[in-house]
């Protein structure tokens, strides 16, 4: 055996809790490892020119990620317990345009963002609703609320657009401005990030989500109100989405019926290549957001050396199927040294 | 366990290897050189000159993408010109303006209808052709806008100022903001996408000028009009080049981003920008000293010229043959030239001064 069993767990712990000690060390390694691609891709490319890690660069570094680390924190809580929010593109897009109508009707920015907040509850009540009470698969419910929020968009924006010029310009300076090389609104991304990952680790209801995407019946038979959960998971997620677009129109200051179109897949990547695990039950947001932090962060790294755009999706890809395959060999690895564990405490 | 374990890795890396290797085969799987493929136009028939103009025909209009605000304004223009000259409007197209196949079978929904005539935007050069053969031959009038397909695809097609003029003006825009001295680079759309890839060229020959001696191209980037990619393209040209003097973007979404990353970076006011943008989206940036002037033809002028070669087309006064003339209404006597090209005439310049007075 290649993993190398600590020494012999104390014969007053039980072996189920050395178990999950060991589960838990293993992925830590997975975030670790993340980490580790990260800081090298960042290195290497630091090497070949360094421009990249002036403060701008880091500013803007950050600033790439904040978005997509706010939408891959919601949608991992989704995907940890089994199922998977493919809408958050389109709640995105729409509540990024319904913060921009009410800014350029000379709004309050605060009330704006709530109102983007809000709005993405309402998306996320809806799918959470539809998910846990109509007992359908998640990828099929979500899809369709892809499509139908989509539409809406469509239908209320039409050929409108909102552009900076409509903006409140502290609104739109906040969007890039922060204390030296950290914006602010990577501030908040990073806030909402530890939060969350306080409550999934802490908290009764945060572990039961786990529990519900390790096996949704025993979850049940164990008293876990499983509806109520996913309810709440696909709320907090809806809640992110609608706060992301709010993000996306400080930065991008421009917001048209397509904006956010195709975003749920790139958020999806992140989640996974960041160890959130598609089947449910493992996985951190933290990963997650690493995740976010990697493939954004490869975006500015081939235009940095100058290696052409063309080649970010093929790596996407790879990266991808590099994490799936990782997922698997610490699975099947795991079970073993947890049956050999539990062997040899039985 | 030791030595399955390496097998195991082994078998990842070829894996990922041959992975690497298909990837790289797909790459070299390009789209057939369009330029060489040039015929004249399809044209059947003698033009009539004085031939009366017909009233009560229907004109598709087939943008990229529908709810894009540039091509809701020319169709606008050309909804306008038809409602002018009696005959109907209508405007079918994809919500995406990537999705290629979605406009092929656009084109063949409006064959379907028996339109009059269609005006299109074409995604892809190649792509449409046989669709829009197919119309042809159905004696529907296939007019291009904004984006050509090959000459041979269609009967005409009315650029928005030639791309000559587009080019070489972008470069003479930069060349007087930077001093004609410094690095510059261009920030384009798609790396397949015609028009852009035709003014480029002709922004690279207008550099050959000895004028421009001093100046010098250091890289063309694309950002898919996607304002994410356009904003990473940007930060990625800057740091890059740290001494990058100037950037043309001859893309409305490319400018844009690249606009909202430099007012909000170090960059602003040291790093000109200029290239094609609509005066509603560029307001703020003009205003706020991060671009000096661009330039664009009024996309209500080209979709009106697009309705009024298409009814043209319809009433057969043109048959899309070079030297042919014809009456566009107030817009004044357009010829056609080479290839059934149809000129809008030179952009329009818009700076601090005269941003006020224009609104698409």
């Amino acid at each position: 055996m290649t993993v190398t069993a600590p020494n012999p767990a104390p014969a007053t712990d039980i072996p189920k809790s050395s178990g999950t000690r060991l589960v838990d060390r293993v992925f830590k390694m997975r975030e670790l490892a993340i980490l580790v691609v990260f800081l090298a891709m960042i290195v290497i490319t630091q090497a070949g020119n360094s421009e990249f890690l002036s403060e701008q660069g880091i500013k803007d570094l950050l600033l790439n990620a904040t978005i997509l680390v706010l939408v891959a924190t919601g949608q991992s809580l989704v995907v940890i317990t089994r199922n998977v929010d493919l809408s958050v593109g389109s709640t995105l897009g729409i509540t990024a345009f319904a913060a921009g109508t009410y800014l350029q009707g000379g709004g309050n920015s605060v009330v704006a963002v709530l109102l983007a907040v809000l709005l993405g509850i309402g998306c996320g009540l809806l799918n959470g609703l539809l998910v846990s009470l109509g007992q359908v698969p998640a990828l099929v419910v979500t899809l369709g609320t892809l499509y139908i929020i989509r539409g809406i968009d469509s239908i209320w924006v039409g050929s409108r657009q909102i552009t900076a010029a409509d903006l409140p310009g502290g609104f739109v300076d906040f969007g890039s401005g922060g204390i030296s090389a950290v914006p602010w609104l990577a501030m908040i991304a990073l806030a909402v990030l530890v939060a969350t990952a306080y409550y999934l680790k802490h908290y009764g209801s945060g572990r039961e989500l786990y529990a519900l995407g390790s096996n949704p019946e025993a979850a049940r038979l164990a008293g876990i109100p499983v509806r109520k959960r996913i309810l709440a998971a696909y709320t907090f997620c809806g809640a992110l989405a609608g706060l992301a677009g709010a993000m996306y129109l400080a930065r991008f200051g421009n917001v048209d019926s397509s904006t956010g179109n195709g975003y749920e897949l790139t958020v999806v990547s992140a989640v996974v290549v960041g160890g959130v695990v598609f089947t449910g039950g493992s996985g951190s947001v933290y990963g997650a957001a690493l995740g976010a932090l990697l493939l954004t962060s490869i975006n500015s790294v081939l235009p940095a050396l100058g290696v052409s755009s063309v080649w970010v999706l093929a790596i996407n890809g790879i990266l991808l199927l590099l994490a799936i395959a990782v997922d698997r060999i610490v699975a099947v690895r795991v079970a073993s040294a947890l049956k050999k564990r539990n062997a040899r405490h039985g | 366990m030791r030595k399955s374990s390496i097998r195991r890795a082994c078998a990842a890396l070829a894996a990922a290897t041959s992975l690497a290797l298909a990837l790289t085969a797909c790459g070299g799987t390009t789209k057939k050189d369009v330029a060489s493929d040039s015929g004249s136009a399809a044209s059947d028939g003698k033009a009539d000159p004085n031939a009366a103009t017909k009233k009560g025909l229907t004109v598709g209009f087939l943008p990229k993408q529908v709810n894009n605000p540039y091509f809701t304004s020319a169709d606008k223009g050309g909804e306008k010109a038809l409602k002018e000259l009696g005959s109907s409007y209508k405007e079918v197209g994809p919500n995406s303006a990537t999705d290629t196949a979605g406009q092929v079978s656009y084109v063949n929904t409006l064959t379907q209808q028996q339109v009059d005539a269609m005006a299109v935007s074409a995604q892809d050069p190649g792509a449409l052709c046989t669709a829009l053969k197919q119309a042809m031959k159905n004696d529907i009038k296939v007019v291009t806008y904004d984006s050509d397909t090959k000459p041979d695809c269609r009967n005409a097609f009315v650029s928005q100022a030639s791309a000559e003029d587009l080019g070489r003006t972008e470069v003479q825009l930069l060349a007087e903001q930077i001093g004609y001295k410094g690095e510059i680079a261009i920030l384009s759309a798609a790396q397949t996408a015609t028009n852009q890839n035709t003014w480029i060229d002709f922004m690279k020959d207008e550099l050959k000028d000895p004028k421009y001696k001093d100046m010098k191209l250091v890289k063309v980037a694309y950002g898919n009009d996607d304002a994410q990619q356009s904003f990473q393209q940007t930060q990625g040209l800057l740091q890059e080049y740290p001494n990058l003097k100037g950037i043309i973007s001859p893309t409305t979404v490319g400018i844009k981003a690249a606009a909202q990353y430099l007012s909000g970076s170090k960059y602003k006011g040291k790093v000109q920008l200029t290239g094609l943008g609509t005066p509603n989206d560029m307001r703020k940036y003009v205003n706020n000293g991060t671009v000096t002037a661009f330039e664009l033809w009024d996309p209500a002028k080209l979709g009106e010229l697009a309705a009024r070669t298409a009814v043209a087309l319809a009433s057969g006064q043109i048959t899309g043959k070079e030297g042919e003339s014809f009456k566009a209404g107030s817009m004044g006597d357009f010829t056609i030239g080479k290839d059934g090209v149809i000129s809008l005439g030179k952009p329009t310049v818009f700076n601090k001064d005269n941003i006020d007075q224009f609104n698409f």
